[in-house]
Order: C-alpha cells, then structure tokens, then sequence
C-alpha cells in the first residue's frame, strides 16, 4: 500500500526535478561561498528503485506482523484452522504471572547488558581508534567473539560452566568458590547470560565506537593540548560529547537486540533453573513450540515488537538523534 | 529507461522467494515412489534399518528412513504435520503425543489392519498395545522395546562402601546418609532435563497413592494435583534435596550430553534412576561398566504407601503411526506388520533391547545380557500397572508448565505446597 503511494509521489515529483539534472547547477549568487558550493543536483531515484526493498520489507516484516496480530486473537496449535476466540489471548497474557516474571527479567537483563556493555565497549573502541603499536593485533583478538555463531557460543560457555566435567569444577573449588553449579543458580544463571553477551556483542560495539572516534577531527585534540588539557580531560570534553550520536546508535542497536534476546538462553540455560532466566522471547518460543499454543505465543511476541519498537523510537527521539544534526556542526 | 531494470530486480526476488519455499524438502508429499518413515535418531535405529532393507526388497514402492535428532523431535514433527511435508509413517509415544492428530482426523484408524491381521494383533502384549489407542481406537502399531525405568546402581562403589542394593524406603535414606558420608553423590541427577526429575516424581506419586491418581489427572480434571499423595511425594523430594540425595550441583547437569550416566560409570555417583536405555547408553560409552558394574533393581516401596510396588512408570513402548494423507496406504500398512515379524524381533534383542511381544521371552536369552533383559522383561509383564510418561501422557499446553514446576521443586525454588498449587492452577 505505502509502496505504490510513495512511488507515485516521487513519479509525479520526478518532472520538476528533470530541469536540474541535466548539468551542474548555475552558479547561484551564493550568500556565503562556503554554504553553496555548487552542488551538482542529482533528481530523486525513482520509486520504482525502492519496489525491491518494499517488496522484501512486505513479504518478511509487514506481512507476517499483520498475520502475527491476526493469530494472537485465535487459538491454534499448529495443525488445522486457528479458531478466532477474541481477545482471550491478551486477558491472559496480562494476568500470567510468568509473563509478569518474563517482562521484569527482559527489562533488568537490558538495563545490565546497557550497563556492563557500554563503557567498555565505548573505552575499547576509543583505545582501538589510537595510533598505538600492537593495537591492531589486539583488536582482531577482541573482535574475535564476533565472528562464532551464538549457538557455538552458549554452547562452549556451557561447557566450560559445567558443575561436574568442565574446567570450572576443577578451578572452582581451588579458588574456594562455594558452588561451582553457576548454570544451576538462580541468581548465577542470569549473571551467567550477562556475562556471555558481554563477551559477545561488545566487540561489535566496540566496531561502532571506534569508527566513531576515528571521525573526531585531530585539530580538536591539538587544540585542547595548545590549552593545556590532559587525556581525561580530552575525553571528558571532546570524545565523549563527538561519540554522543554513536551511543545513542549503540544503545538502541544493544536495547533491542537484548529484548530480543534468544539463542544464547536456550543453550545456555534453557530459561531455568526453574523460570529464573526465562525472559520475553524465550516464554514466547516455550508457548509457541513447547506448549503449542501458538495463539498465546503471537501475543507474546506482538507485545515484543511493539515495546522494541516504542523503546528504540523514544531513545532515538530524547537523544535527538533524528534530527540528523552533525557533530561536525561549526567546525 | 529504468523499467527493464526494476521488473529484473523484482522477477529476481520473486524468484528468490519461490526457491525459498520450495526448497525445504525431506517430506513425502510429493506422490513418488517414496514412503518416508520419521524415526527418532538414535543407535537404535539400526533394528528400523534392517525393516525397510527387507521391505523394498519385494515392494515397488521404496521406503526411506528420515531420522530427525532427537532433541527436538516433536517440534519438528509437529511443523511438518502442519504443513504439506508430512511423513508418511512416522514414530511417536502414543497416547497424548498423537492426540492432537487425531483430533485433525490426520492419523489412519488401524483397527482393520488388527482384525484382518489377527496373527499381528495377537504378537503383543496386550497392555501395551492398548497405550497405542487414542479414544478407543488403535492408531499405533509398537515398534521399539519396553522403556521402564528402572533404578541403576553401581556395583563396585556399592561394594567399596560395603552396603547392599535398596529393599525398602528406609534402605533408600540409610544409602543416602552412607554416601554423602562416603563422599559419592548418592543418586546422579541430570536436573537441567526436568523429564529425569519427572521420573522420581512418578514412581513417588505411583508408590503413595496408586496410578488412580495420575489418572484423574490425566482425565482433565486439575483438582487431581491436589490429592494429598501429590504433597507427599512433593515432599519426599524436598526431604531428599535437604539431605543431599543429588549432591549439589544437579541443576545443571544434562542426561543428553551423557553427564549423568557418566557420574555412574565413574563411580562419582552411586545410583541412578533412568529408563532402560540407561543400559544401552552405558553398552555404547563404557562397555567394560555396563558388563560388569552396571547394577539394577526396582523402585522401591514406600511406607504406608497404597500404590502396588510391582507397578512400573515409564514409556510402554515407542510407536508407528501412518498419517490419513499417505499416498501409499496400502504400504504403509503393510511395513506395519513387518515390526512382528521374527527377523525384526530377534535385531531388537540383539540390540539390547526387550520386545514387546508375547513371545519375547524365548528371544530374550540371545540378549547380550539376559539376565538384564530377562529382569526388565517380567517387570514389565508382571506390572498391574505401566504408567506412561507424564509430560507423553498430557497434552503439551500443561506437560510444559508442569516439568518447569518440577524443576522448581527440585531446585528448592517453590515448596511443595506451592507446587501442588501451580499444578492445580494449569
């Protein structure tokens, strides 16, 4: 629907824009030279270009969320016709403690993950944009966690953590570590998740700080030095203010990606002991695969999307990011 | 200018998602020549091998084994019944595992096939081929050995603390303060697979208060939960947790990655109650252990307790279903009968595993241990009672709930009060 409506403003924007296409703008009195360079106008892609991506966008985003929100009024286990029951599913999903439960870990897993993730990541990536020697090295062996699978992941870590065979049965006792069972504990277990996505994700964002801090001109370093500035002082008051629209790109980038969190639950510790690590979209595969109530699940997984969404929007908005402003402005 | 373009781009990606979708293939819908028979993977499938060898031999239509990993069987057979890539005959546990087919009207009634095939219907053993019926009507044929389970012992560490296999419940406590002085853990637990907890559950409940307990459970009626035998077992567990019956890290340990059986054969436990696979699994890792050490004997009774100790918890047997759609009807049936036959039975022997035939008994003496096999085969026959598999007997919606609940309690997270409360909430 949003396709063929944008295609058909742009077709209809596309004549007023020929005139300029064919060369070099004519040089315009300019009101200061350094605002209007002559730009050489290009005329706005056509539409049409974009029908891949919408096409894409519709068959695997829009198409299944509306089929999503259709199943989360039925009842269905996967075989035959789903049965329209209303809104069942919702009264449900509002008073299950488990959801409740679910919802309170997804927030505090993606309050911490922000936490732990993001000043490391943020002085890693600031240390790796630095001219020191073996930097380079030392960055591909941080940046190596990355590049496995999350299913190999989880599944090393299990292997290192377990309570009977693994290094840490043996480590853990000699370090005088009371229970060596950390995948069996409650507390430990969630601890555990943390700690593996730490391990994970922040050589990515590590990549995004320093690609960040590799953008912040060096005059503005040179000129905090001719003043007298020391390093704290330098990235108190220049690194950190320039890398502010990374952060918000990190954070949003960390915010969903730790709702949405999965893969590493499963085989780490299969949302136990118990429920304790049962977080949002874990309960929503448990519903739709184990349980087979795949009605429940959708709900579950529309109230996912819709709070990804809303937080990523509010984040993107209070850190002005959408303006598209520049740091680079005044310069 | 741009439109030749744009119409490749697009007849490219279209293109894209037809392959796509048609892409996944392995299922049987296509009407070829091909029966594809689902079987769960693991070193017994050897026994289904042999079955379909000796089908195409004389049959035009080829039947071909999908084996699918064990983990997630049920997962993906019930993606692949949803949608057009159905098996034609496919392996389950009967019971409430097929329920859900039966009420698509998705499974093929084999009543017929029995009362054509009287020398078939008469092979088995008739309670276990009763678990293959779903609201009267037969739609499993058995086609594994007998899984009861059974509690395991090692031998040799039994021997270096110098006390005897378990008689009675006091026994059980008695071995429990024995090893944990010892230093052995006394039971091996693989709690991060609540279906092994689930067994202590059944066989406390069963001894207790008797199969009529799960039974009304098992009718639909939740109150069920709160027969005072549930608390009591509830309880027992709890009892054994506080007195370190596991020993203390259990919440983690995985009976499919071989953890539990592992501490066994190591001698790092003393007991392990598991299913008779437990002996095959040892038969495989360890075989110098499973010959020599390997101990078993049953549950024991539980004082004061109504439940018959002859009865067994555990799975009847495993079976084959044939989906209405088949295009190979007539075929599907016909590989059925082939799960009776001598040859089949004498590789399930061979195999270690105990038929579930009326004529076993004679078979059983080629095992590669009849002794064992001989035990698990009167226990089997001599039960009044043979208790399916909770989380196999109810449907999924409350089997899933209901194995996180026993985690909890095993775990020492929820009491046995606010187990029994959960439960009757589901």
């Amino acid at each position: 629907m949003t396709g063929t409506d944008t295609s058909e403003t742009s077709m209809r924007a596309l004549p007023q824009n020929r005139p300029a296409r064919s060369g070099p703008a004519p040089a315009a009195p300019a009101p200061s030279p350094r605002r209007a360079r002559p730009v050489r106008h290009v005329g706005r892609p056509g539409g049409a270009w974009a029908l891949p991506a919408l096409l894409y966008f519709g068959v695997f985003a829009a198409l299944p969320m509306v089929l999503v929100a259709y199943l989360s009024l039925t009842s269905w286990g996967g075989l035959g016709t789903p049965e329209f029951i209303g809104l069942e599913n919702w009264s449900r999903l509002v008073e299950d403690p488990v959801m409740r439960r679910a919802v309170w870990l997804s927030l505090v897993l993606t309050v911490l993950n922000w936490i732990v993730q993001t000043p490391i990541a943020l002085l890693l990536g600031v240390w790796a944009a630095g001219p020191q020697r073996n930097r380079a090295v030392l960055s591909a062996v941080f940046f190596l966690p990355l590049l496995l699978s999350s299913a190999a992941i989880a599944i090393i870590w299990r292997a290192l953590l377990d309570p009977n065979f693994g290094p840490l049965a043996w480590l853990g006792p000699r370090l005088g570590l009371e229970s060596v069972d950390v995948l069996g504990g409650p507390t430990s277990a969630f601890a555990m998740i943390v700690f593996v996505t730490a391990w994970q994700f922040i050589p990515l964002h590590m990549l995004l700080y320093q690609g960040g801090a590799r953008q912040i001109p060096a005059s503005l370093y040179e000129a905090a030095r001719i003043d007298g500035a020391g390093m704290l002082r330098s990235f108190w008051h220049i690194t950190l203010p320039q890398l502010r629209h990374t952060v918000t790109t990190s954070s949003v980038l960390m915010v969903v990606g730790s709702l949405t969190y999965f893969d590493t639950v499963l085989i780490l510790t299969g949302g136990g002991p118990g429920t304790d690590t049962t977080i949002v979209p874990f309960l929503m595969y448990r519903a739709g695969f184990r349980s087979w109530e795949l009605g429940y699940a959708s709900a579950i997984a529309f109230t996912l999307v819709v709070v990804a969404t809303v937080i990523a929007l509010l984040l993107v908005r209070f850190t002005g990011f959408g303006t598209m402003r520049s740091t680079r402005e005044g310069l | 200018m741009t439109t030749p373009r744009v119409v490749a781009a697009g007849a490219s990606v279209l293109a894209l998602l037809t392959a796509t979708a048609c892409g996944g293939g392995g299922g049987g819908a296509a009407a070829d020549d091909t029966m594809h028979v689902w079987m769960y993977q693991d070193t017994l499938v050897v026994v289904q091998e042999a079955a379909v060898e000796r089908f195409n031999a004389d049959s035009d239509v080829q039947a071909v084994i999908d084996e699918v990993p064990g983990d997630n069987y049920e997962e993906r057979l019930r993606t692949a019944m949803g949608s057009s890539e159905q098996p034609d005959v496919f392996f389950n546990w009967g019971a409430g595992s097929i329920q859900p087919y039966v009420d698509q009207d998705m499974l093929m009634p084999l009543d017929d096939l029995l009362a054509e095939d009287p020398e078939l219907a008469d092979a088995f053993i008739p309670s276990i081929l009763e678990a293959g019926k779903v609201d009267g009507v037969q739609y499993g044929i058995p086609l594994r050995g007998t899984q009861p389970v059974i509690l395991f012992y090692n031998e040799a560490v039994f021997e270096d603390v110098g006390v005897e296999p378990p008689q009675t419940w006091e026994d059980i406590l008695d071995l429990v303060d024995a090893f944990d002085e010892a230093g052995v853990t006394p039971f091996a637990l693989a709690g991060a697979d609540p279906w092994t907890e689930q067994m202590w559950l059944q066989y406390l409940v069963d001894r207790i208060g008797g199969p009529e307990v799960f039974e009304r459970i098992h009718g639909g009626d939740m109150e069920g939960w709160r027969d005072p035998a549930v608390l009591e077992a509830a309880e027992t567990v709890q009892d054994l947790v506080e007195r370190g019956a596991f020993g203390d890290a259990y919440a983690s340990v995985s009976y499919t990655e071989g953890g539990a059986s592992t501490l066994l054969s190591e001698g790092r436990a003393a007991m392990h109650l598991m299913g008779s696979w437990e002996y095959s699994t040892h038969l495989d890792q360890d075989r110098a252990f499973a010959e020599d050490d390997l101990g078993y004997t049953v549950f024991p009774p539980v004082p004061g307790g109504e439940g018959d100790p002859a009865n067994v918890v555990g799975n009847p047997t495993n079976f084959f279903s044939v989906t209405a759609d088949t295009d190979h009807p007539e075929q599907a049936r016909e590989f059925l009968g082939h799960t009776s036959r001598e040859e089949y039975v004498a590789d399930m022997v061979a195999n270690g595993e105990v038929p579930t035939t009326t004529n076993a008994e004679a078979a059983v003496a080629d095992s590669p241990n009849p002794e064992f096999a001989a035990f698990q085969y009167e226990m089997v026959r001599d039960a009044p009672h043979f208790q399916l598999s909770w989380d196999q007997a109810l449907p999924p919606e409350t089997a899933t709930p209901m194995v996180t609940e026993i985690e909890s309690l095993f775990n020492g997270q929820s009491t046995p009060e606010q187990f029994v409360d959960a439960l009757a909430a589901l």
